[in-house]
């Protein structure tokens, strides 16, 4: 996944004139370099930064082709691109936007993304890029299977150079490795290994699409924990309160397991004993949270400690059993948070909430998302603001003595990295009259069940006299 | 408004009056009040027999707690997932692998359908709730419904007064409650609202004669019938109370009516049951009630004759003749149909209880549950406490004033007790009618007493002749109390007792002849004493409940070494870890104790499970555990066993562990295999597991895969490597080698080790 990743970024670095007049040529690179290393456990982040981005062509353009090997493009979770301004110490950093491109004659399936600037580059002009991107699942286990005494090995798969549709004049790629221990790696000269660090280059002159492709065969012993679904469940309670359900079916992706378990070893040596697999984890929950648990389909599980302060909650969760290769767990993390710290009413007299949208637990990739938010009884009109791409349905939920049911907004994404913890918005219109629905029912059936009562009581039913 | 104001103003007096006769009418008559205390009252113990019932869920968590009841919380989930056909027609291949097990045929519905039922009427009216929760609630739920109909039996048996305290007896009964508290999702829990309240419609039925409360116990006995092989014990128990009416020459109309219809009525419902079937017209364990049933029409044209011919004589040689013919017809066609097998014979589960050493002998899958052990006298304590000594006291009211509905009382007590002594699940069944009986004794009791003190009190002043009568009838009353009290304090309080019959005896001695200044004080120290002791009684209760029901067995808690409690959460670890890791069709062998909770939340196929009905396949399981490994391994992979599950409590002293049950997996197996013998495993007699083992149970697979790499655990400071801390001992075999099997997952504390079943090697 990394790997794709930093292809893409490579590609990109060469500018690419947007309007179809322009060809991608139009750009050259001067310098562009690469680095890559761990992001969270299983995810690679990678950054290129593209200096002198000039323009040779004839026609000024505003747009920065990136160029990804099909491969890598699927497990691009995030691409982000900054504009750098000012020098040296007042160098600051303009973020830029980025979306997916269409590029009907590029070679091999080269997927992009486009840049698009501030200001177009004239002719002769030039600027500097920064771009950062996020690949998940780039790193294959290999040997597939390992056993309990074993470490984990992986192999990454890209290219010596920057993939771009642009010609680069210079480059080079620095890789980091999460250990010291490197397998080993394709050679293309020049190519040092110094410990945890791989450089790649410098190289010269390459002409638009260069591909090198490498492998890198390196230990890996982080814990590959990807959620595989989760489904995070927001309910709006006009009563006082938000509350969430998260549904998680959580994996080891790594090097599967194979063979015996054995407690004894795992319990006598901790150290040299399943070293990728883990036990527990780490959920980020909003502070002033309330009533959580921690349960899967047969029952609560125990093993969880909660520590709360005002500014953040932390749930360490862990599941029933250690996470080997290939293992699974599926469990349930509740809450209840404050409404007021959540739900805002906005200019126009619409409510809002404001909630996070990735997945509380810390450092895992969360393969598909979906978050449900159920409005409460009767409001309308719900709208959406979410800062980049999701697939939104709506929905009906029927629960505690609905009568036309709750409307519920869907909101799915595929590869979701920490990066897109950040906060969404729901817009909806509700009328506080339907909060005194459900009480004014309940109400009303006990008055009518003593009536009947008081009624049976005076109404004498029998037949004799 | 305006005209009625107008009408009003004018008359200020009379609306006035008219306020203060509006207050008095308010004001409630003794008899509303009476009954305003009644529903009061029920409706707390209504509230109370829940609740109390709760620690398990409060303590813990809202879950299933038992073995057994994973199966019926499976079914249950199978049933409103998919509905009712699919349910009844459910062939389900995940258990009894490969027989498998068709589940609508052999189970009692009464219980899932009972709770899918109240899930779906929840969900319609509103309320979102989980069928879990519904599963763990239902018996607490049906404990209070059966508090409701014990008030009513007691008031039908005897007056509202004892209705009141039955209820309030049977709703913190520790006897009920170790099977009905939050969590135990069994049959027994609605099961005993069924049977109370089937033999509450008899009786009234017996007493009106009315068919209506004859066709509805008919009903309840089609619902005890749906939810508990316990029906047995009614569709026994009645024919013989209607027989000893017979024989004491109580026969009526009504008894007649009552029988006849519930009978059939009830045979005809109780068919429709399909695990029961024609069992009530073919089993031996039925005919009883129909013989009853016969000797009723006999009685009845008896009678009818007598009526007609109206001559003694006649009569007397007509009586002989038809009596020797019926006597004669229905031997005849008992035999013919015992013989032809028409008739099954009794099953061993009906001979075990008639003699409690016929298990032991020839059935050991049943003689190895400890539930089915003979009752101890300190259970009958622990579930009964003061209940015990009013018992006797309560027949001694019944035999007093002996009706119909006192007889059937009498009647259920006396046998189920016996059954009770039987078995220790059947303290269960004994409990109504202990608490009913108890019930009597004490309302008796204490409204005497109160009685006296009231009494007492007015004519005192005047002393007139009704005064003296009415406190000489009242001292009897006391002494008869006092006797009770006598009773009652033997085996609680001796000195207490002695205090009693030193103080009070003598005192209300006296006051027979004359007005007795001490009589008042005695009763109040008597109705003090009764108050002292029912208290006590609450709070074994809540002791009993709280310490010894309510903790579950799926989680085990213990004390850790700061007093915190450690929970030892492995046996839904190990059945998670199966079910999220193993491949979908999975096979998995253990002994039959974890079948059910494998299914259930581990969500695979066993080979045999909790529903004992193949004991053959239990006892190759059993085998397969006693063999060598390369013995076992031959039957595993004809089973197509995939996984080997044991339960091994050697880390954390965990002591009803597989090695604890070995012995019973030797005798069921060898019961069938007869390779298999029981000797082999012992030495001098002797069951050890340490050095001094018999070297064929050192060997064997159940010995393997416990201690499998355990010799290399160092479990206790100051002890050797692989000390047993379940049975106190190191063990004997320190140096396991497993040559078909590997290890696959073994739980924190080892309690759960599930192993994996190697494919053959190749030949070449």
């Amino acid at each position: 996944m990394a790997a794709l990743i930093l292809s893409f970024l490579v590609f990109s670095i060469s500018l690419l004139v947007k309007t179809s007049l322009s060809s991608p040529s139009d750009l050259q690179i001067l310098h562009a370099e690469r680095q890559l290393q761990k992001f969270v456990e299983c995810v690679l982040m990678g950054s290129i930064i593209l200096q002198q981005v000039e323009n040779i062509g004839d026609t000024p353009t505003s747009e920065v082709l990136l160029a990804f090997p099909p491969a890598q493009f699927d497990h691009l979770a995030l691409v982000k691109a900054a504009v750098t301004v000012g020098k040296k110490r007042k160098k600051s950093y303009v973020p830029l936007e980025v979306n997916p491109s269409e590029q009907p004659e590029a070679p091999n399936g080269t997927k992009f993304y486009a840049i698009s600037l501030l200001n177009p580059l004239a002719k002769g002009e030039s600027t500097t890029l920064e771009i950062l991107y996020i690949l998940s699942h780039s790193l294959e286990p290999f040997p597939v299977e390992i056993s309990q005494s074993e470490s984990q090995f992986v192999y990454y798969h890209d290219s010596a150079v920057v993939l771009s549709p642009y010609h680069i004049k210079q480059q080079a790629t620095l890789f980091k490795t999460p250990s010291n221990k490197v397998e080993s790696f394709t050679q293309v000269e020049p190519t040092y290994l110094n410990g945890a660090e791989l450089k790649y280059g410098p190289y010269e002159d390459h002409r638009p699409y260069s591909y090198y492709p490498i492998i890198i065969h390196f230990e890996n012993n982080h814990p590959f924990a990807v959620v595989e679904e989760l489904e995070r469940e927001i309910e709006v309670s006009h009563w006082g309160s938000v509350q969430v359900t998260e549904h998680y079916k959580l994996a080891h992706a790594g090097a599967k397991h194979k063979g015996v378990f054995s407690r004894v070893e795992y319990q006598s040596r901790p150290g040299a004993s399943g070293v990728s697999s883990f036990k527990h984890l780490l959920a980020m929950l909003p502070p002033r949270v309330h009533s959580v648990y921690y349960r899967d389909d047969i029952g609560n599980i125990s093993s969880s400690h909660l520590r709360t302060s005002s500014k953040k909650s932390e749930l360490l969760i862990e599941p029933r059993y250690p996470l080997f290769g290939g293992w699974k767990a599926s469990f349930l993390i509740g809450y209840g948070v404050p409404l007021q710290d959540f739900l805002f009413e906005s200019a126009v007299g619409e409510r809002y909430l404001n909630f996070s949208f990735g997945c509380p637990i810390a450092d895992t990739v969360v393969d598909k998302l979906t978050v449900k938010v159920v409005l409460p009884e009767g409001s309308k009109d719900p709208s959406v603001k979410v800062a980049f791409a999701v697939e939104q349905s709506l929905e009906k939920k029927y629960s505690y003595l609905d009568v036309i049911g709750r409307t519920v907004v869907v909101l799915e994404k595929k590869n979701v990295v920490p990066d897109h913890n950040i906060p969404f918005q729901v817009h909806y219109k509700f009328n506080q009259i339907f909060m005194l629905a459900e009480p004014l029912m309940l109400v009303s059936a006990f008055f009518l069940f003593f009536i009947t009562f008081v009624a049976y009581l005076h109404i004498d039913l029998s037949l004799r006299k | 408004m305006v005209a009625a104001k107008m009408e009003k103003s004018p008359s200020d007096l009379l609306t006035s009056s008219g306020i203060s006769s509006v207050f008095k009418s308010l004001k409630l008559k003794t008899k509303q009040q009476e009954f305003l205390i009644r529903v009061t009252i029920l409706g707390l113990i209504y509230v109370l027999a829940f609740i109390t019932r709760l620690f398990s869920v409060l303590r813990y968590e809202s879950m299933i707690h038992e073995f057994d009841p994973y199966f019926n919380y499976r079914v249950t989930q199978y049933l409103t997932q998919k509905g009712f056909y699919e349910f009844w027609n459910w062939f389900d291949s995940e258990s009894w692998y490969p027989l498998g097990r068709i589940i609508g045929g052999t189970l009692y519905p009464g219980l899932m359908v009972t709770a899918a039922f109240i899930f779906w009427t929840l969900r319609f009216i509103g309320f979102a709730v989980h069928i879990r929760e519904v599963c763990v609630l239902l018996a607490p739920f049906f404990a209070s419904n059966t508090t409701l109909v014990a008030y009513f039996f007691g008031k039908q048996l005897w007056d509202s007064g004892a209705g009141l305290v039955a209820a309030a007896l049977i709703a913190i009964c520790p006897g009920y409650i170790s099977r009905s508290v939050a969590g135990s999702y069994d049959n027994e829990g609605v099961a005993i609202f069924a049977l109370l309240l089937t033999f509450y419609l008899f009786v009234k039925a017996v007493n009106t004669g009315s068919l209506a409360w004859a066709l509805a116990s008919a009903f309840g006995y089609f619902y005890m019938v749906s939810a508990w092989g316990g029906y047995v014990f009614i569709i026994n128990l009645i024919p013989l109370y209607v027989l000893v009416l017979l024989i004491t020459g109580r026969y009526s109309m009504r008894l007649y009516v009552a029988y006849n219809c519930m009978y059939i009525l009830g045979m005809l419902l109780a068919m429709q049951i399909r695990f029961v079937g024609f069992q009530h017209v073919q089993s031996g364990e039925h005919m009883a009630a129909m013989g009853v049933f016969f000797l009723m029409q006999v009685f009845y044209f008896l009678g009818w004759v007598k009526y007609l011919l109206n001559d003694p004589k006649k009569f007397h040689s007509f009586l002989k003749i038809t009596v020797t013919s019926a006597v004669g017809l229905g031997a005849i066609a008992l035999g013919v149909g015992t013989a032809s097998g028409y008739i099954s014979p009794w099953t061993g589960r009906f001979y075990s209880l008639l003699d409690p050493t016929y298990a032991k002998d020839n059935i050991p899958i049943i003689a190895s549950v400890s539930e089915h052990q003979p009752t101890a006298w300190s259970s009958f304590m622990f579930d009964f406490h003061i209940l015990l000594i009013l018992f006797p006291a309560g027949l001694y009211f019944c035999f007093k004033r002996l009706s119909d509905a006192t007889i059937f009382i009498v009647m259920y007590g006396l046998t189920s007790m016996y059954f009770a002594g039987v078995m220790v699940r059947l303290i269960l069944v004994a409990t109504p009618a202990v608490c009913l009986i108890s019930a009597i004794a004490v309302s008796a009791t204490t409204k005497n007493l109160t009685q006296l003190v009231r009494t007492k009190s007015k004519p005192a002043p005047g002393g007139s002749g009704k005064g003296a009568t009415s406190s000489k009838s009242s001292s009897k009353l006391c002494l008869k109390a006092v006797a009770e009290r006598v009773k009652m304090s033997n085996a609680t309080n001796a000195a207490n007792a002695f205090e009693l019959i030193v103080y009070h005896v003598p005192l209300v001695e006296g006051s027979l002849d004359q007005s007795p200044p001490f009589q008042k004080n005695v009763a109040i120290a008597l109705l003090v004493g009764a108050f002292y002791l029912l208290s006590r009684y609450a709070i074994h209760c809540t002791w009993v409940t709280s310490e010894a029901y309510s903790s579950p067995s799926i989680v085990l808690a213990a004390r850790g070494a700061h007093g915190n409690r450690v929970i030892f959460d492995d046996y839904r670890e190990a059945y998670f870890w199966l079910r999220q890791n193993t491949p979908q069709d999975a096979k998995v062998m253990s002994w039959w104790d974890y079948g059910y909770q494998i299914t259930a939340m581990g969500n695979r196929t066993v080979i045999v499970d909790n529903n004992t009905w193949n004991n053959t396949h239990i006892a190759t399981v059993g085998r397969a555990m006693s063999s060598y490994e390369d013995e076992a391994y031959e039957i595993m992979r004809s089973l197509d066993v995939d996984y080997v599950l044991v339960v091994f409590g050697g880390v954390t002293g965990y002591s009803s562990d597989d090695i604890n049950k070995f012995l019973w997996m030797v005798r069921i197996g060898g019961g069938v295999f007869p390779v298999i013998k029981e000797p082999d495993y012992l030495v001098n007699g002797e069951y050890r597991v340490d050095k001094g083992a018999a070297p064929k149970m050192l060997n064997c697979l159940m010995y393997k895969l416990s201690y499998y790499r355990f010799g290399e655990l160092t479990t206790e400071y100051g002890k050797p490597p692989g000390y047993d801390r379940a049975r106190g001992v190191e063990i004997g075999n320190k140096d396991i080698k497993l040559e078909h099997l590997e290890e696959a997952f073994t739980t924190s504390n080892w309690i759960v080790r599930i192993y994996k079943v190697k494919p053959p090697n190749n030949r070449w």
